[in-house]
């Protein structure tokens, strides 16, 4: 080989070519993604006049012209409407929002007993991190703690009349402390029940089975208000004479039940998209049914249908925003009863006080929906169909 | 997973679900040491949170009454906050032992909704206001036709406000909400031109208004709103500690008794007031009542007599700054009027 | 006896307690025992409590004298009509807003659906904020946005914003000119009928001869004619007999015209705006699913673009869409109910007046229940009917 000097083939490899400026940098980028088509660039225009339009005013009235601290109304209102802003003038009333902080995390808890809920938050975020971080060790005490003892702590912490600590009444319970526990406990009552209705759905018992889908099909067809106002107002002539529920387990009643239903469906979605073969070669083990779901089909279909069941807990945490009709003030409710604080009345006062609660919900529940999305990646174990 | 509810569940029951025998309403309050009180979910100077959290107003101080004549301590009474909707049921269902709300004694919730109103604490009528300064022509609501009206949901005050539009042919736009402050703050940012409800609570609600300087109330009284507590049916002996303690209020006024002179009232030459004050010998006034001989006392003590609660909480100790007028003793050429303690 | 016998002799088993058939036997006997249980003791309580109280039960009451006015009812109503009346004004009330809701929701939904798989960087930008947004916020925050916000930060009547054609904007509401039909309209509506009974002949005819000959007709054109050329022609013979109502100022409020009020305005915008965020979400799901195949293939076999999305990718993609847009379409209708926070008089809260006037909460929950649960059934029939004609028909 070696004496063919003259060799027409190559010998070794051309080194790669950094690709035509065409196809690469910024210019390439927006060809590609912004003016591809005569179309294209006209819905480029429309969107940049949209975002040109509306981003600047954001802007201006959220940061650069809002109000971040002041005593009362006048810091928030023009010159006009009796305060010291000059005429003409909009922008964020956050000065509302810092004023009145305290009542819209914790509600009309005493001032003096709120180390107790805040001591419960620090015990919930503690619990919490670690159980979501797949890397940390020791899951099952984890769970333990954040599941049953957690809930035990933060009803004693939280209602008190034990252990020296002062009663506290539900009904001074408000804000985001009302919306957390009843979506917390919501959510941990309504999978379990919603995976209990949802294997009666599918059990080969007629009784069990007609029950399941009654209930299932019936709390699906009405709103929630109405689950309310059942668990309100009706509820109470269920009971014998002289018993009565207190209206913050009434309306935990109605919401786990609600989500529940919604659960079951979810559920079911799961438990239907398992193969066959699974429930048979379970049998086969000479398995027994809690045994068969337990081992075997369950982890299965839970896993599944994650996205559903956070879509589930996601939708039941902003459903917890509609005890207000009740008269019972989560972080929604609070933030609204302050409004007609004639201290703090200004236009921007609503505008103000709603954006802040839409961004308190939104972080929750965007957090949720991502950390389902990265939940389900790490558990997808390649058995896609 | 199931486990966790069923523990989650059978604590929350145990701590908040509030079991009582179907004894007598006395006993059970008795038992559990405090008295249930239903109270609105915010007016001023009827029932109304101050900025500590405690609630202020005739209705609160009339719970703390009957509070002070069962245990004889004015400060034993929980509030429940409740909507116009949820009251009712709230008493029929045992929730609370009083309704003091500010609700209208009508015969239909006398009989068909299974209530006792025990008497009226304050003589109401329903009125409107307006905004003079939008509406500077407008001083009869006669002049109202074609306005947008608002209202709260599912009150007598609603009933009334159909009434009397169609009595005299005139056209309105109702403005209907569920909760008080709703309609407070639908009236404050112009949603309706006027605001109808009884016409103390349109005072209370004039000052937590924007610029209350700028609203008048108008001279119509267009219904008689007698307001006053009321208690289940079925339970006399409730039901006579919670009206004999109104009149027991109406008593001290027409004797003189008030807050700062009853210890020294307990040594009046008056046999009548001796009586009244339990001070007469083998006495069973109080005892026959199912409270203590020194009740009259005790409810002086916690809250005064009516006129000095009127005074403090809707008088001229208030912002409020409503005159006596009908509610004023018969005495003094009002209406209210107590049948003899003896 | 001879069966148990048998039974006994079956090997696998032994006592029969373990027997699967009898424990289901058991634990159903159980259940329906614990719930006739229940439910006895339940109305037991309730008739127990209603008699003790004295409080008057029984549907009597709904032909009872209602009282009180309603802001807006869609038939005529007037405190003299009667509770049953009252609560079918809400009801048609909430049939309203959840049908324009809908109509709405799904033309914003689609379009932003299709935005966020445009190829366009910031269309798809713009399109995925106004998910996350929305997907991330109560309803009732929305509703209470547009209300306490929005709508109630407008002017008062006296310095209405004025927009085309007659039509106001301030804090009561969206006033527009009213048409007012003249003698003879009647004319232009049966116009219409026709119009529209035609132009649905012609498309049958239309596809049952491209069907035969291959041959195309103008259906959209003709369609289009023959819909609003007709009632344009009666329109013209009958006279002009169309004027208009124009608002006008008055004391208090603007009176004439047709007035659109705050509440069901923001009950309308935020049941919309959020129930479009999910929608858009199906529909980028449901075009997604279709797979790229079927669009080069239909490219293959010399379509159009149009046509693809016309005749192949949406029809499939509908199969994906239908089932979670029905449920999409039954959320809004419930969400609706919401509207009692704000003061439009739906179902839900003109029951709950007639709930308060007449003290019978047991009834008046039971009425809501029934109705909302008769207008979840009839949606869902109704779409399904629809997923049946559109699902895949095999061969």
């Amino acid at each position: 080989m070696q004496e063919h000097d003259m060799s027409w083939v190559r010998t070794e490899m051309v080194l790669a070519q950094p690709a035509p400026a065409s196809v690469t940098g910024l210019g390439a980028w927006v060809r590609k993604n912004l003016i591809a088509s005569t179309g294209d660039t006209i819905l480029t225009i429309v969107g940049i006049a949209l975002v040109a339009m509306i981003l600047p005013q954001i802007i201006n009235w959220a940061f650069i012209n809002a109000v971040w601290t002041g005593p009362d109304r006048t810091v928030c209102a023009t010159v006009a409407q009796g305060g010291i802003q000059p005429d003409g003038w909009t922008g964020a009333c956050w000065a509302f929002v810092n004023a009145k902080f305290g009542q819209f995390m914790l509600g009309r808890y005493p001032i003096e007993e709120r180390w107790r809920p805040i001591l419960v938050a620090i015990l919930f975020v503690a619990l919490l991190v670690p159980m979501l971080m797949p890397k940390v060790p020791r899951k099952g005490l984890n769970a333990v703690l954040l599941f049953f003892v957690l809930p035990i702590v933060a009803f004693v912490l939280l209602v008190g009349g034990m252990f020296g600590l002062p009663h506290v009444e539900t009904s001074l319970w408000g804000g985001l402390l009302v919306t957390l526990s009843l979506s917390f406990v919501g959510i941990a009552v309504s999978l379990p029940l919603g995976i209990v209705l949802a294997l009666g759905r599918r059990s080969k018992m007629p009784i069990i089975k007609t029950l399941c889908v009654v209930f299932i099909e019936t709390v699906r067809g009405i709103p929630l208000i109405t689950v309310l106002f059942f668990a309100s107002v009706m509820l109470p002539l269920f009971l014998p004479e002289g018993v009565s529920f207190d209206k913050f387990l009434r309306a935990l009643i109605g919401v786990s039940l609600f989500a529940a239903a919604y659960m079951a469906e979810v559920v079911r979605g799961g438990l239907q998209a398992i193969p066959k073969g699974q429930y048979e070669g379970a049998d086969s083990l000479g398995l027994g049914y809690w045994q068969k779901m337990y081992f075997i089909v369950m982890p299965q279909a839970l896993k599944l249908v994650i996205p559903g069941i956070v879509n589930t807990f996601i939708g039941m945490f902003k459903d917890t925003s509609l005890v207000i009709i009740i008269s019972m003030f989560d972080l929604l409710g609070i933030v609204k009863q302050n409004f007609s604080d004639a201290n703090w009345a200004t236009a921007q006062t609503a505008r103000s006080g709603l954006i802040f609660a839409a961004f308190v919900f939104w972080l929750f529940c965007f957090g949720m929906s991502r950390y389902s999305m990265y939940t389900e990646r790490r558990l997808d174990t390649g058995h896609k169909r | 997973m199931k486990h966790i509810a069923i523990g989650i569940l059978g604590a929350a029951t145990l701590g908040l679900m509030a079991s009582a025998a179907s004894a007598a309403t006395l006993d059970t309050v008795k038992a559990k040491g405090f008295i249930q009180c239903g109270v609105s979910t915010g007016l001023a100077g009827f029932s109304a949170p101050d900025d500590k959290g405690d609630w202020q107003g005739i209705d609160a101080d009339f719970c703390r009454a009957v509070a002070a004549a069962v245990f004889g301590d004015g400060s034993r009474v929980k509030f429940t906050p409740l909507s116009a909707k949820e009251r009712f049921t709230a008493l029929q269902s045992g929730e609370i032992d009083i309704l003091s709300r500010n609700t209208t004694w009508t015969i239909n919730r006398d009989t068909a909704l299974g209530l006792n109103f025990i008497g009226v604490t304050y003589y109401d009528g329903q009125g409107f206001m307006i905004n003079a300064k939008k509406l500077p022509g407008v001083n009869s609501a006669l002049q109202l036709s074609g306005a947008a009206v608002c209202v709260q949901s599912g009150t007598t005050t609603e009933l009334n406000l159909a009434d009397y539009f169609k009595a005299n042919k005139m056209e309105y736009n109702p403005v209907v909400f569920e909760k008080l402050e709703e309609v407070n703050a639908a009236y404050d940012a112009g949603r309706c031109d006027v605001y109808t409800t009884d016409q103390s609570g349109l005072y209370g609600i004039r000052l937590t208004l924007g610029s209350p300087a700028d609203h008048v109330v108008l001279p119509e009284i267009i219904s008689k709103e007698p307001l006053g507590p009321a208690v289940r049916q079925g339970d006399d002996q409730w039901y006579h500690i919670v009206k004999w303690t109104y009149f027991a209020l109406l008593q001290a006024e027409e004797l003189g008794i008030t807050k700062a002179n009853v210890d020294e009232m307990k040594n009046s030459a008056s046999p009548e007031i001796k009586r009244v004050l339990g001070q007469e010998a083998d006495t069973k006034i109080g005892t026959d009542l199912g409270v203590s001989n020194d009740w009259v006392v005790n409810i002086v003590k916690a809250v005064g007599n009516y006129g000095e609660m009127f005074e403090r909480n809707v008088g001229s100790g208030s912002p409020l700054k409503i005159a006596r007028g009908i509610n004023a003793l018969w005495t003094k050429g009002g209406l209210q009027y107590a049948p003899p303690i003896r | 006896m001879a069966s148990q016998d048998v039974l006994r002799e079956e090997p696998s088993r032994g006592s029969f307690i373990n027997d699967p058939k009898i424990r289901g036997i058991f634990f159903q006997v159980l259940v329906v025992v614990l719930l006739v249980a229940g439910v006895w003791w339940i109305a037991h309580n309730v008739i127990d409590n209603l008699t003790r109280l004295r409080i008057a039960s029984g549907f009597g009451f709904l032909k009872g004298r209602a009282g009180f006015d309603i802001s807006e009812s869609a038939i005529a109503y007037s405190s003299d009509s009667t509770y049953g009346r009252a609560i079918l004004v809400g009801l048609l009330n909430t049939v309203i807003v959840a049908i324009v809701g809908i109509i709405t929701a799904t033309i914003i939904g689609f379009v932003i659906g299709i935005g966020r798989l445009s190829k366009n960087w910031l269309i798809r930008k713009i399109c995925t904020v106004y998910v996350e947004v929305f997907r991330n916020i109560p309803p009732l925050l929305v509703i209470f946005f547009w209300y306490s916000g929005v709508l109630a930060v407008l002017p008062a009547p006296r310095d209405s914003i004025n927009l085309p054609f007659g039509s106001f904007l301030n804090q009561r509401g969206f006033y527009f000119p009213r048409a007012v039909w003249g003698d003879g309209s009647w004319l232009i509506f049966v116009a219409l009928l026709v119009g529209i009974a035609m132009a649905w002949f012609v498309a049958r005819k239309a596809r049952q001869r491209q069907m035969a000959t291959g041959q195309q007709f103008p259906v959209f054109w003709t369609s289009a004619a023959l819909i609003v050329g007709l009632p344009l022609l009666a329109y013209a013979l009958s006279g002009f007999p169309l004027s208009f109502d124009y608002p006008k100022q008055s004391t208090f409020n603007l009176t004439g015209g047709f007035q659109v009020r705050p509440e069901f305005l923001s009950l309308y915008l935020a049941l919309s705006c959020y129930t479009a965020a999910f929608i858009a979400e199906i529909v980028r799901a449901g075009i997604r699913g279709v797979s790229a195949g079927q669009t080069e293939a239909a490219g293959a076999l010399g379509l159009r673009s149009g046509s693809i999305l016309r005749l192949v990718v949406v029809p499939q993609a509908m199969r994906i869409v239908i089932p979670p847009l029905t449920s999409q379409y039954l959320n809004l209708t419930k969400n609706s109910s919401l509207a009692i926070a704000i003061g439009y008089p739906d179902l839900t809260a003109t029951a709950g007046t007639v709930l308060n006037q007449t003290g019978q909460a047991v009834e008046g929950v039971v009425i809501m229940m029934v109705i909302y649960l008769a207008i979840s059934l009839l949606t869902s029939l109704v779409m399904n009917w629809f997923n049946a004609k559109m699902a895949l028909v095999e061969r």
